[in-house]
Formats: C-alpha cells, sequence, structure tokens
C-alpha cells in the first residue's frame, strides 16, 4: 500500500515539473487535469482504514471537478479567447525547471522543519503538498496568459488539497466540500473573465492589464 | 427596561433597513425612514429618562464568539445622561430631515440616506452603553462610517468629496488611538470588559498617563479640539443641515463620553491631565470662536463654534480633573456638573441653530452670508428661533448656555481661594470663558444682523419664503428646549448627582454636600431671568398699547437721509467683523484680495476679496500631508500594474514569515 502511495506521489510532482515546463496551454490544461485524477486516488490508498463513503464520496467529487470540470471549462475558455501557446514567460522553460527544482529542495527542507501532531500516510506527502502550493505561486508569477495564471491558481489549490488529504481522517468533511466549491466557482468566474478580457482587449496578457493601475 | 431601549433601537434600525429596500420610491422612504427614526428615538427616551427617577441601572451580557468581545450593555447614569440629547436630538432632527429633504427626492436615493441616518442614531446610542472593548470599537467605526455616507450625500459635489476625505481620514486617525488605547488597558487588565477595566484601576502611573493621553487623541479627533478639530469645518457645511445638526449636536459628544468613561477607568487622576485639558479647552474655545469671526459660510461658521463650545466643556472637565487631583472636591464637582450640563446645552442650542441655517439654506440655496439679508420679514419663525439659540450660545443670562457656563464660572471662583495652582488655573479659566463670550457676542450680532436684518442683498434672498411647518415646529421644540433647561436649572442639579458621584468616585452624599453651593445662586438666577422676561414682556405690551393709537409707517432699514439707498451700503459679514479680525490678524491670517478705486469718479472696477483658511490645516496637516506623498512617491516604482508583480510580493512575504516562524 505504501509504495503505492509513494508512486503516485512521485506522479504528483513530476506532473508539477511537466506543467512548468510545456509551453502548450492545451498540453498544461491536460496534466493538470492527471493531477486532479491522480489527487483523488491519492485518498482511496492513503486512508489506513478500509474505505468509508466519506473518503469514496471525497475522491470522487474531487476527480469529476478537477479531473474533468475545471479542464472542459478552462479548454472552452481557451478556444474562445483563441489562445494555443504561452509565448515568452517571464521565466523561461529551462530556468524554471531549475528553479522547480530548487523549490522542491526547500519543499522537503521545510517538509521535515514542519511538526506533525499525528502520523502521516508517508513521510513524503507534507513536502509533495509544500511543493505543488509553491509549482502553483511560481506559475502565477512566471507566466503571461490569464489561462496559464489560472492554472497556477488551481495547482496551489491542489497542494492546499493534498495539504488537508494528511488530515483526512480528523478533518471534517464540509470543509473538504468547502474547498472544492470554493475552487469550482473560482475557476468558473476567472473563466468568464478571461473570455470577457479578451473581448475588450483582444488579448488575455495579464500583465498587459497595467493600463487600469491608478 | 432593557427591552425599551432595544426595542427603540430596532424600530430605528428597521424602519431604515426598511426605507433602504423602497430605494427609489423616495417619497415613502423619506416618510418610512424618519418616522421610524422619531417613534424609536421617543421610545428611547423613556428607559433613560426613567433611570433619572428610579435609579436602577439596566445591564445585559450575552457571550460572543469574537475573541475577547462580549455582548454587553449598561445604562447607567452616565449613559443615560448622553442618551437623553442623543434621543431627543434624533427624533427632533428625523421629522425636520423628512421635510428638508424632500426637495431631493426626484434626484437622490432618499432610501439610502435614512438608512445611514438611522444607523447612526442605533450605533451613538450603542457607543454611550457598551460595556465591552470590542463592542465599542466596532458601534464607534459604525458610526463614524454613517456618518461619513452622511456627510457625502451631495457626493457629486467636488468640495463635499474633499470634506468627505478629510472627515474619513481625521475618524480613522481619532480610532486608530483607539484601538492601542484599548489593547493597552486590555493587555494592563486581560479582558477587554469595561467591568473588568473598572475593578483593576489603573495604578501604574505610566500607563495611566499613556491611556490618557491615547484617549485624549482618540476621542479629542471626534470631539473637536484645537489642533485635531480640522473635520468639522469641512464636514458639517458639507452634510445636509438635519445631519450637521446631528453631528455638531450629538456625534461630537461621543468623544466626550468616550473621554469621561475612560476617565473613570483610571482613578486618582494627576494634575497635568487637567491641566492639559484646561489649555485645550482655552485653545480650542478662543480659536474657535476667533476663526468664527472671519467665515462668510454660515455652516461653516456654526462649525468653528461648536469647536470653541467643546473647549468650554473640555474647560469644565479639565477643573473637574484638577479638582479630583489636588483633593479639592467642590472642583471636581462643579467642574464636571458644568461641563457635562455644557454637552445637553449645546446639543439643544447648536442643534436649532444648525436647523435654523438648513431652514435658510433651504429657502435661498446660499451659505454665503453676504448674498442673504432681510430674512426676518420673509421668514419670522426661523429669526426668532435663531435668535434665541444665538442668545443661548452666547451664554447670555436668561437661556440655557449661561447656566453650564455659570457652574464653570463659580467653579473657577471657588479655585481662586486656594493657595496651590488652582488659583491661577481657576483665573484663567475665568478670563477665557469671558473673553470666549465677548467674542460669541460679536459673532452672533454680526450672524443675526447680516443674515436676518436690513434689507436683502440678492434675489434668492428676495425672494426666501419660510419652511414647512415640520420644520418650523422642529425649532421650536428645540427653542423650547433651550428655556426648559434655563428654568429648571436648579432642579436638574440635583438629577446630575448620580452622574457626577459615578464619574468622581465620591458618595452621591458628598456631591450633593458640594453641589448645594449653586444651589442657592442658580435659584436667584432663575428668578432674575424670569423678571428679566417678564419686564421685556412688559415693555412690550407698553410699546403695543402706545401705538395702538397711532398710525405705524413702515420704511426700508437703513433709510436715513439717502435719496437712493442700495442693499450694498449695508455693514457686510466681513466689515462688521473687521476691527475684529485685525485685531487677531496674527492668529487668523486672513487673506485678502483688493482693488481700490482711484480718483473721485473710479473707472476700474474695484474688488476686496478676502478668505480665511484654517490655520492648522494650512501650517501643519497640508505641509506634513504633503511631505508624506512626496515621499510615499519614491514607492511608485512598487506598482508596476502586473498581476504577476503582486503575486510575487504576496509569495516572498509568506515565504519569509513561514522560513521564520519555522
Amino acid at each position: 500500500m505504501k509504495l503505492w502511495t509513494e508512486t503516485l506521489i512521485v506522479l504528483l510532482i513530476l506532473t508539477n515539473l511537466k506543467l512548468i515546463s510545456s509551453s502548450r496551454l492545451s498540453a498544461c490544461i491536460r496534466i493538470v487535469a492527471v493531477q486532479g485524477i491522480l489527487l483523488g486516488v491519492v485518498p482511496l490508498l492513503a486512508g489506513q482504514n478500509p474505505l468509508t463513503w466519506r473518503i469514496a464520496s471525497l475522491a470522487g467529487l474531487t476527480m469529476i471537478l478537477k479531473g474533468m470540470v475545471f479542464p472542459w471549462l478552462l479548454l472552452k475558455a481557451m478556444r474562445s479567447a483563441n489562445v494555443r501557446r504561452e509565448m515568452e514567460p517571464f521565466v523561461g522553460y529551462s530556468a524554471s525547471l531549475i528553479v522547480a527544482a530548487g523549490l522542491l529542495g526547500f519543499s522537503i527542507w521545510m517538509g521535515r522543519q514542519l511538526p506533525m501532531p499525528f502520523a502521516v500516510a508517508s513521510p513524503l506527502i507534507t513536502p509533495m503538498a509544500v511543493f505543488t502550493i509553491m509549482i502553483g505561486l511560481f506559475a502565477v508569477i512566471s507566466r503571461r496568459k490569464a489561462v496559464t495564471q489560472v492554472l497556477g491558481y488551481l495547482v496551489m489549490e491542489n497542494g492546499i488539497y493534498a495539504f488537508g488529504l494528511s488530515f483526512a481522517q480528523q478533518e471534517p468533511f464540509l470543509i473538504e466540500l468547502g474547498t472544492l466549491l470554493d475552487v469550482f466557482m473560482a475557476v468558473f468566474v476567472m473563466g468568464i473573465t478571461i473570455f470577457h478580457i479578451n473581448r475588450e482587449f483582444n488579448h488575455i496578457d495579464a500583465d498587459r492589464l497595467n493600463a487600469l493601475r491608478g | 427596561m432593557g427591552i425599551l431601549f432595544f426595542t427603540s433601537l430596532g424600530v430605528i434600525q428597521f424602519s431604515g433597513l426598511f426605507a433602504l429596500a423602497l430605494g427609489r420610491q423616495s417619497r415613502l422612504a423619506n416618510s418610512v425612514g424618519s418616522g421610524g427614526a422619531l417613534v424609536g428615538a421617543l421610545i428611547g427616551l423613556v428607559p433613560a429618562v426613567r433611570l433619572f427617577f428610579t435609579g436602577q441601572i439596566m445591564t445585559v451580557y450575552r457571550p460572543w464568539n469574537i475573541p475577547y468581545g462580549s455582548l454587553s450593555f449598561q445604562i447607567d447614569a452616565l449613559s443615560a445622561f448622553f442618551l437623553l440629547p442623543i434621543f431627543l436630538l434624533s427624533a427632533v432632527c428625523a421629522a425636520y430631515g423628512a421635510q428638508y429633504l424632500l426637495p431631493y427626492r426626484e434626484t437622490k436615493n432618499l432610501g439610502a440616506s435614512w438608512f445611514f441616518f438611522n444607523t447612526l442614531v442605533v450605533s451613538m446610542a450603542l457607543v454611550v452603553t457598551a460595556r465591552n472593548g470590542i463592542l465599542f470599537l466596532m458601534t464607534w467605526e459604525i458610526m463614524s462610517l454613517a456618518s461619513y455616507f452622511l456627510v457625502t450625500f451631495e457626493h457629486e459635489k467636488n468640495q463635499v468629496q474633499h470634506a468627505g476625505w478629510i472627515y474619513l481620514t481625521a475618524t480613522h486617525l481619532g480610532t486608530a488611538c483607539l484601538l492601542a488605547l484599548f489593547v493597552l488597558l486590555a493587555r494592563e487588565s486581560g479582558s477587554m470588559d469595561f467591568d473588568r477595566f473598572e475593578s483593576l484601576r489603573f495604578h501604574t502611573d505610566a500607563i495611566a498617563g499613556m491611556a490618557f493621553v491615547l484617549a485624549l487623541i482618540g476621542f479629542g479627533t471626534k470631539a473637536g479640539f484645537m489642533p485635531l478639530h480640522v473635520w468639522l469645518p469641512e464636514a458639517h457645511p458639507a452634510a445636509p443641515s438635519h445631519v450637521s445638526a446631528l453631528m455638531s449636536g450629538v456625534m461630537i459628544k461621543t468623544g466626550i463620553y468616550g473621554l469621561v468613561r475612560i476617565l473613570e477607568f483610571l482613578t486618582f487622576p494627576e494634575a497635568w491631565w487637567g491641566g492639559v485639558l484646561m489649555i485645550i479647552g482655552l485653545t480650542s474655545g478662543i480659536l474657535g470662536v476667533l476663526f468664527a469671526l472671519a467665515q462668510h459660510d454660515l455652516k461653516r461658521l456654526l462649525a468653528y463654534h461648536s469647536v470653541e463650545n467643546i473647549g468650554i466643556i473640555a474647560m469644565g472637565l479639565g477643573l473637574g480633573l484638577f479638582g479630583i487631583a489636588t483633593r479639592h472636591p467642590v472642583l471636581a464637582c462643579l467642574g464636571f456638573a458644568g461641563g457635562l450640563l455644557h454637552v445637553i446645552n449645546h446639543a439643544l442650542f447648536k442643534g436649532l441653530l444648525f436647523l435654523g441655517a438648513g431652514a435658510v439654506l433651504h429657502a435661498t440655496h446660499t451659505r454665503n452670508m453676504d448674498q442673504l439679508g432681510g430674512l426676518i420679514t420673509r421668514m419670522p419663525w426661523t429669526a426668532g428661533a435663531f435668535a434665541l439659540g444665538s442668545v443661548a450660545i452666547c451664554g447670555l443670562p436668561p437661556l440655557n448656555g449661561f447656566i453650564s457656563e455659570f457652574f464653570i464660572y463659580v467653579c473657577s471662583y471657588a479655585a481662586l481661594g486656594s493657595p496651590d495652582i488652582s488659583g491661577p488655573a481657576g483665573a484663567g479659566i475665568i478670563m477665557g470663558l469671558a473673553m470666549i463670550g465677548t467674542l460669541a457676542v460679536a459673532c452672533f450680532t454680526k450672524v443675526f444682523g447680516v443674515v436676518f436684518l436690513g434689507v436683502p442683498r440678492t434675489a434668492c434672498a428676495e425672494q426666501a419664503h419660510e419652511s414647512g411647518w415640520i420644520m418650523v415646529v422642529s425649532m421650536i421644540i428645540l427653542a423650547l428646549g433651550c428655556v426648559g433647561v434655563a428654568g429648571a436649572a436648579p432642579w436638574i442639579v440635583s438629577l446630575m448627582n448620580p452622574v457626577i458621584a459615578r464619574i468622581t468616585g465620591f458618595s452621591a452624599g458628598v456631591v450633593h454636600g458640594h453641589l448645594t453651593i449653586i444651589q442657592q445662586p442658580l435659584e436667584s438666577v432663575t428668578r432674575i431671568s424670569a423678571l428679566l422676561l417678564a419686564g421685556i414682556a412688559g415693555l412690550a405690551l407698553i410699546r403695543h398699547r402706545l401705538l395702538a393709537r397711532k398710525a405705524v409707517a413702515q420704511s426700508p432699514t437703513w433709510d436715513c437721509g439717502y435719496s437712493q439707498p442700495t442693499a450694498r451700503m449695508q455693514y457686510t459679514a466681513s466689515s462688521y467683523a473687521q476691527p475684529l479680525t485685525r485685531m487677531f490678524g496674527a492668529f487668523l491670517q486672513t487673506q485678502c484680495q483688493y482693488a481700490a478705486p482711484d480718483g473721485f469718479f473710479p473707472q476700474a472696477q474695484s474688488h476686496l476679496h478676502t478668505h480665511t483658511d484654517d490655520l492648522f490645516t494650512r501650517r501643519i496637516y497640508e505641509p506634513v500631508f504633503r511631505t508624506m506623498v512626496r515621499l510615499l512617491h519614491g514607492l511608485y516604482w512598487m506598482q508596476q500594474g502586473h498581476v504577476q508583480v503582486y503575486v510575487l510580493y504576496i509569495a516572498i512575504t509568506l515565504l519569509f514569515l513561514l522560513v521564520w516562524t519555522l
């Protein structure tokens, strides 16, 4: 069981690296969808107890929302805004990979430092969560297109969710549902906003919105 | 008793919400909002009045899940003493406002305006009853925000936006000090509940001194103590008149309430506290009335008079504190009694004057006194009420303004005899108070003469007409209040016993003993006033009799011998005040643009334009804020307008905090 969990965690880390190193937006959206599905599987394997309906429904909802609904919304937004690639990111793709390696090291160091009040399924789960949050933030900071920024936000939320997974046994069900709903609303709103920004300005480059500053 | 109080607040708040929901149906919203405020405020008067007769203190306590917070209310003597003017003036202003706002029904959302008005009334009532620091600060903030939205009623005007901005900045700087104050008190006592503050009684000198200074700045900003008063002359003219009346009459007094309440927790005040308050009082009083004298804008002038009267209140409180610190119970009782009585009196006459100014503005659409004149024949009721208010605010004998100033005079005379520092302090107060009174008389003869007497200077004054009956009745009620307080003065003293006992910490018996000193003189004051009024009535009667059988002709004012008199020959507001403004030119620093006529038959147009800015705004605040803006401009490079960069700032901050704590 532990072996499966750790395989999943490694796969999750790899999805993060793939996200940061690919320029095609549709590939980015797909990799985030894969990440969502993988995240949905984690609680099924990490739980020490036999499967409860609570964990199962949580996993199911996660997979449906993060693996299917969000990617579909974003793909639609991408097509309507007519963008295919992330051109000229602030940080290049190879440089991004180096930064990601640094962040991974930092996350592992931090995972050691963070005191955990109880035993977690795997010692790798906390570093993975922190790493995912940081990659999300990094994507928001270093990319130009609004779609990529939404992806970054989504990945960050994935990281927070993964962090919450280590508490899945302790954490109230309602909080999990609340987080999911939150993300759902956010992606929904952002999808609409991207469409509207595109219509108004003929581009969705977030860095060119500075004409609006006070 | 608690039920009545909360019913009243509920009625006011819900009618406000209802008015808000009615929104654009302005006429209905106007009636619902003002009617609710009127009924609610009248209900609210009942528990406040009853406390003075039964002495029963109302307490409500409910736990609250905000950290350190509790829903804890109490109406004790001090709260009830402030609730009285709050509810009374709110009721009158609500009725007045219903008619005053009616012309705006097409252009403005009156529902929103009434929502904020009613919220302001409720929050003021909660501020003076809250017994928990968190609760107090929250209601305080609601009060500030509600009044901000009321001030910016005509938000499309640049001047109003500017005024609102100044008010918002000032009030938040004050609140920042209050936050620091309550955190300080809570750190010492381990709780935010006022009961806990009170039982602890801070003994550490340094802490108590710091708390006093914080309270002085925080509450002084709201009250309008002199260097912190700058928002008053901006916000009061900008607001609709019934709101100016409410804000100037009672809202700024919540600052006085807060200061007195905090003093209750800091037992054994030191003498310098009283000294500081007296100096602030003298400065605010004298400079306030001087700047009032130099104004041309009627409501701005009244706003400066609020600063002056807050100064008089501060003198009373300062003498009281001085009395406690130097173990002169007479000083303590009389000083606090005078200061607090002036709170009620000022609410009555300043409310009346602002309502009167509102009626003038309503009829003529201008606040500039030099465009008015001759209104006494066109608006006789308003003129009469305004005259009465003017007499009261000048502190002249038959009316209530004199009564509270009399307390402070008697208190200062009592101080004169003592060998220690209170002697000179008392002498200073007497001189200052006399000077304020004189200048106030000069100022209000100017206002009344220029606005109501003479002949109209412009067409808008010519076409003025008396306001509607609701507005007139509102003014008459306040005028009757002024007369009533003056007439009932000897009995009011005994009603003030519990309030003074609560503040000074003396027993009711001791306070009663000291306050009887003034009982006797007050009775003779009332008698003489009654005689004076009877004399005036008698003279009027004789005049009526003498004129009854004679033909009475009317001719224009200033007609004496001129063949072609024009309205421009009259004294203007600036020319009447000129000898005094020149005498105090060093303080006022009036800017004057003057083109003199030349020759016997001048061809070029000559003109004179004077303008008196606020001394502190021009000399202190503007330079300070300008420097601040210049310095902050150096940080402009940080604002790139890139979303990515802002997220980077947040990420760096979070990472730094995370690494720091690990």
